[in-house]
Formats: structure tokens, C-alpha cells, sequence
């Protein structure tokens, strides 16, 4: 079936929630706690230069742990009905009501 | 946070704001620094006066001019912005300034200087505005070229005017240029 292997294929190029979840949390983490080392390191040593760079690599650093598709992102894959299955179980067809409908006044 | 694009948004978004934060806490963390600089102004001699097609008396002076502006630089300061200004009273206008010198400061190893230079902008009196100018008045009356000035160290006939030489610094911080 078509569509199984159009999942198959995106499960390698997205995250599973948990995936996503732990992506949010490194994110925001990571970038916090680069902000608050670069804030004080630039404050110490007198320097602004030294904060936005040390900024910057934190945001570069973060970018590199959070955007990709790192496979440790994927550890609970969804696992998708199998097609086999599908044929076994046919879908539930609604069933056709008799009564009239009712008017409305 | 499913695709590529979400992620790389959030992600930017996020970052940006931090650093707007960061740069708000450094410009605040200005207020903790109070800034004594000190100053000194000679005037050493007066080069030349003369007055100008239009009317207006011009001079010009050698000047030593010795700062400490160390204690005006933060962290957070780019560059200090100094300039020397002449002020003073005349009958015609009851308040002149007029800017003879300026300089950057780049750093705070500068901070601390001692200059000897002539005003490096020209130092003109107005005396009439440019409707009345009359070219016979030049020529009757020689005399107003002093009535203007009073110059340390120059003697002249008429009333004497004090000449307050204020020099004043402005300091650019990073947010000014950022």
C-alpha cells in the first residue's frame, strides 16, 4: 500500500512525541543556560564581545543537538497498523438510520 | 516541534528574545556604574581674529585640553563622544554655543588624555544677521570687532563678556549602535 510506505518514509524525517517533547525541553534548556553563562562570563570579564559570542555558540551548539533528526529523538517509534491487518478488520459501515428526520417548527 | 522548519523557527524565535533580554539587563546593569570624569580647559594664546565677508568676527586659539573620562567606561560602552563648546552671552544673542572640538574615545586605555591643538572648528561671533549687512557700517565702525569678545589675555575697549568653555562627553553604549 502506498500509504504505508509514505509513512514508513516520514517516520525517518520526523520525531516521535517524545521525540518532540525532549527536543522543546533541550531547546529552551539549552539555550537559557547558554544565555546565563554567556551573561555572566561577559559581565566578568568586562567584556560584551565575549557575551555575544559565547551566545552565539550556545545558539549554534543548540541548533546542532535540536533541529536534526537525531535517531535518540525516535527511540518510541509509532508503529503503524500493518496493511495485512487492515484487510482482516474491515472498516464499520454507519448504519442508515430509518426514522424520518424530524422538522423543525 | 514535527518538522524541520517548526523546530528551527521555535528555535530562532526563542534565542532572539533571550538576547533582547540579555542586552535590556546589560544597558541596566549600566545605572550601577556613576560615572566622575574631570576635565581641563587652557586657553594658551589666541592665533588670530579677523572679521568675515558677512559680518561675523572669527578667531581662532590654541587650546590644551587635559581629561580623565575613565571611570564613564562600562562594559557595555562603545565609545565615549567628546566635544568642547564655547558659551557665552552677547547683546545681540543671549546665548551662543559654539562647538571648537570633538573626538571619539574608543577605548579606556584613551580615556585619559592631555591634547594640544588649535580649534579644529572654525569659532565665528554672529554679529549681523544677513539682511542687514551694509558694507559702509564695516567701514565707519572698525571698533565693533572687540565689542563682542572678551578674551583671556586680550585687552579690549567695550563691555567684557565671560567666555565659559564647557567641555562635555556623551557616551554611546552598544543598544546606540546595535
Amino acid at each position: 500500500m502506498s500509504e504505508e510506505n509514505f509513512l514508513r518514509e516520514k517516520e525517518n524525517t520526523i520525531m516521535d512525541w517524545q521525540g518532540q517533547k525532549l527536543a522543546e525541553q533541550l531547546m529552551q534548556t539549552l539555550l537559557l543556560a547558554f544565555a546565563v553563562v554567556a551573561f555572566v562570563a561577559g559581565y566578568s570579564l568586562g567584556s560584551f564581545q565575549m557575551m555575544l559570542l559565547i551566545y552565539a555558540g550556545g545558539v549554534a551548539l543548540t541548533t546542532l543537538i535540536t533541529v536534526p533528526n537525531w535517531p535518540f529523538f525516535n527511540r518510541h517509534p509509532l508503529k503503524w497498523l500493518d496493511s495485512s491487518e487492515v484487510d482482516r478488520h474491515p472498516k464499520p459501515q454507519p448504519v442508515k438510520s430509518k426514522k424520518k428526520p424530524t422538522k423543525q417548527k | 516541534m514535527h518538522s524541520f522548519g517548526y523546530r528551527a523557527n521555535s528555535l530562532l524565535t526563542f534565542a532572539v528574545t533571550i538576547l533582547a533580554v540579555m542586552c535590556a539587563m546589560a544597558s541596566f546593569s549600566d545605572n550601577l556604574n556613576t560615572p566622575s570624569p574631570s576635565s581641563q580647559v587652557e586657553v594658551l594664546s589666541i592665533n588670530w581674529f579677523q572679521r568675515q565677508p558677512n559680518g561675523n568676527d572669527e578667531v581662532s586659539m590654541t587650546l590644551n585640553i587635559s581629561a580623565n573620562l575613565q571611570s564613564m567606561f562600562t562594559w557595555n560602552t562603545k565609545q565615549v563622544f567628546v566635544f568642547l563648546a564655547a558659551e557665552y552671552a552677547t547683546p545681540k544673542n543671549s546665548l551662543n554655543q559654539v562647538s571648537l572640538w570633538d573626538g571619539i574615545i574608543p577605548s579606556k586605555e584613551h580615556a585619559k588624555f592631555w591634547i594640544h591643538t588649535t580649534n579644529k572648528y572654525r569659532f565665528t561671533d554672529q554679529v549681523k544677521p544677513f539682511l542687514e549687512i551694509n558694507f559702509y557700517h564695516y567701514l565707519f565702525k572698525p571698533s565693533q570687532i572687540f565689542d563682542l569678545f572678551a578674551i583671556v589675555g586680550k585687552q579690549s575697549p567695550g563691555k567684557r563678556i565671560q567666555l565659559d568653555i564647557a567641555l562635555a562627553c556623551h557616551a554611546q553604549d552598544w543598544k546606540d549602535v546595535c
